[in-house]
């Protein structure tokens, strides 16, 4: 097999000038202000408010997201209905849509004259313009993350032994708590771990629906961008780089997951 | 083979399913399955969950784009800043995609047909713009060739711009769908092997014709594939784009990022107009995407989710 070494090549050179350089350049930068400044400027009071924003809502919304994501996967893989394929396309909406486009949408939907803000205003709730928008932009965006990996392996799952099971004298809801889900669960894992590294990078899906108060409803990506437009480079590079550290982990994460998954499941 | 296997399974499932309803009443819920009220609750969930975040929001984009009339829709898109920012869009796309479409191919070739040390570790890093968010992969390039970025003086010297223009754009955009080509072709050409092209060479094609008529044929859905959502994301990228580009109107905005002036200045209709074409481009996206699933599954590689 010829071009062994042309094609590997290309691969690291593209990798290292178009990925890995910048990623360096980051790093480097950070590393000048040393561990004692990086720190310093990370725990400003509204550093730490946007942190704390960006990870607890995307935390919560990857919960949910596995909730229902398991739900849709759980019906899209088991169960023929009318329109099922057309659902199964629609899931991939969040991955196709343009954040901007999926952000003023839902900003518009969930303002106080918008059809849904409008509905819940009378209950004294306001969704678009609080956190509590910020966590409906991020199960918009994360949920095809679960939906995705959880399917797959629904789909894969032997029925002989639910068969096996209720042979057993299992009820139904034994079977599904004690046999069927726990195969499911490095899956869901992996899509949680996914909607949720998502969900703290996420940026043009939530400025427009946050209303983006500081300390209140201001993400950690907002945040870089306010200080880049302040011409702040060290405070963005240290918010960006506990953003990446925290990517960096959620990927090996991730990982470590799978390997769990292939020894113990046989599969991922 | 597995296609053999569903099918036995299927048909064993026919055969035994009318002994089941003898045996058991109807009232009983079935063993491997769940109660008809139980199934119509669950599917009732997803279609509600799936209607109140997927549908309401493409609908509110394109109702709020017509709000006040055809005419008004299309006036705001025949607008200079709208016609420049489409201009730019696809221009970025154009530059973009066939990058990561050469890069895709490469890496897949290197990563799929050879075994060498360290390859895991190389697939890691091609994934690793998925996890980094979009405005940390502008900031990074701003970190390089911004002002006081460690080439921006350097490129001062020499009077080319990279932030705040098109090249920055570009880069940007070039980071966020890196990985999208790559990562279609590499799990569909470990499943293919290396069997055919040895063939080919065998038989005394060469290297550049057994690509070319070999590989290239077994891919090419797999590679539509992956172009087709590079694209998509490639069109659409907001948050990286938005960092590098400076937002000069008519110059460095393409259209998500027209889509947020319009916005941001109220002009409601104007903005949902411009993201109304991106919406159809989504949807497009996900049309030909369920249609290369559907009829051409087999010569895709098992989905991953990214």
């Amino acid at each position: 097999m010829p071009g062994f070494g042309l094609a590997l090549g290309y691969t690291i050179a593209y990798l290292g000038l178009i990925v890995l350089l910048p990623l360096a350049a980051l790093v480097l930068r950070a590393g000048e202000m040393g561990a004692g400044g990086l720190v310093s400027l990370a725990s400003e009071p509204r550093v730490l408010g946007a942190l704390r924003t960006s990870f607890g809502l995307a935390l919560l919304a990857a919960a949910t997201n596995a909730f229902f994501g398991m739900i849709v996967a759980w019906v899209l893989v088991r169960y023929r209905f009318p329109g099922r394929g057309l659902i199964d396309a629609a899931v991939d909406l969040p991955f196709a849509l343009p954040t901007a486009v999926a952000g003023i949408a839902l900003a518009s939907l969930y303002a106080p004259n918008g059809w849904i803000g409008a509905l819940v205003a009378p209950l004294g709730l306001k969704i678009a313009f609080t956190p509590l928008g910020i966590y409906i932009a991020l199960v918009f965006v994360g949920l095809p993350f679960i939906v995705r990996t959880v399917q797959p392996v629904i789909a894969e799952c032997d029925r002989e032994i639910e068969e096996a099971s209720a042979t057993l004298g299992a009820t139904r809801w034994q079977t599904v708590f004690r046999v069927v889900l726990p195969p499911l669960m490095p899956a869901l894992l992996t899509g949680f771990a996914l909607a949720f590294a998502r969900g703290v990078g996420e940026y043009g899906s939530i400025i427009f629906i946050a209303g983006n108060i500081p300390y209140v409803s201001e993400i950690a990506p907002l945040l870089i961008v306010i200080k880049l437009e302040e011409y702040d480079y060290a405070g963005a590079t240290a918010i960006a780089t506990v953003m990446l550290a925290v990517a960096f982990v959620i990927l090996l994460v991730i990982n470590l997951v799978q390997a769990w998954s292939r020894k113990r499941f046989g599969h991922v | 083979m597995s296609d053999t296997l569903v099918n036995a399974t299927h048909g064993d499932r026919q055969r035994v399913a009318p002994a089941r309803a003898k045996t058991h009443s109807r009232r009983h819920t079935p063993v491997t399955g769940e109660g008809p009220w139980a199934r119509r609750l669950l599917i009732a969930l997803a279609i509600a969950f799936l209607a109140l975040f997927l549908l309401m929001p493409l609908i509110v984009v394109f109702t709020e784009a017509l709000r006040a009339g055809f005419g008004a829709f299309f006036d705001a898109l025949a607008e200079p800043d709208a016609l420049a920012a489409v201009r730019l869009t696809l221009m970025v796309a154009a530059i973009a995609v066939p990058l990561n479409l050469v890069f895709g191919i490469a890496a897949a070739w290197a990563i799929a047909k050879f075994e060498f040390p360290g390859k895991s570790f190389l697939v890691t890093l091609i994934d690793l713009p998925f996890s980094v968010s979009p405005v940390v992969a502008g900031l990074v390039y701003v970190l390089l060739f911004g002002a006081q970025g460690l080439f921006g003086p350097w490129l001062q010297s020499v009077g080319f711009q990279v932030i705040f223009a098109v090249p920055g754009i570009v880069l940007a955009t070039v980071f966020v769908t890196f990985p999208f080509v790559a990562r279609e072709l590499i799990p569909l050409m470990e499943e293919q092997g290396t069997g055919d092209e040895e063939v080919a060479m065998t038989l005394g094609a060469s290297g550049l014709q057994t690509f070319l008529r070999v590989t290239l044929p077994n891919i090419r859905f797999a590679l539509l594939y992956g172009v087709l959502l590079c694209n998509a994301r490639a069109m659409g990228e907001f948050g990286a784009v938005a960092v590098v580009s400076g937002r000069i109107r008519g110059f460095t905005t393409t259209m998500p990022l027209h889509v947020e002036i319009l916005y941001n200045e109220y002009n409601s209709v104007a903005a949902f107009a411009v993201a109304s074409l991106l919406a159809l481009l989504a949807l497009v996206t996900l049309a030909a995407k369920a249609y290369l699933e559907s009829r051409y599954g087999d010569a895709l590689a098992s989905r991953t989710p990214r």
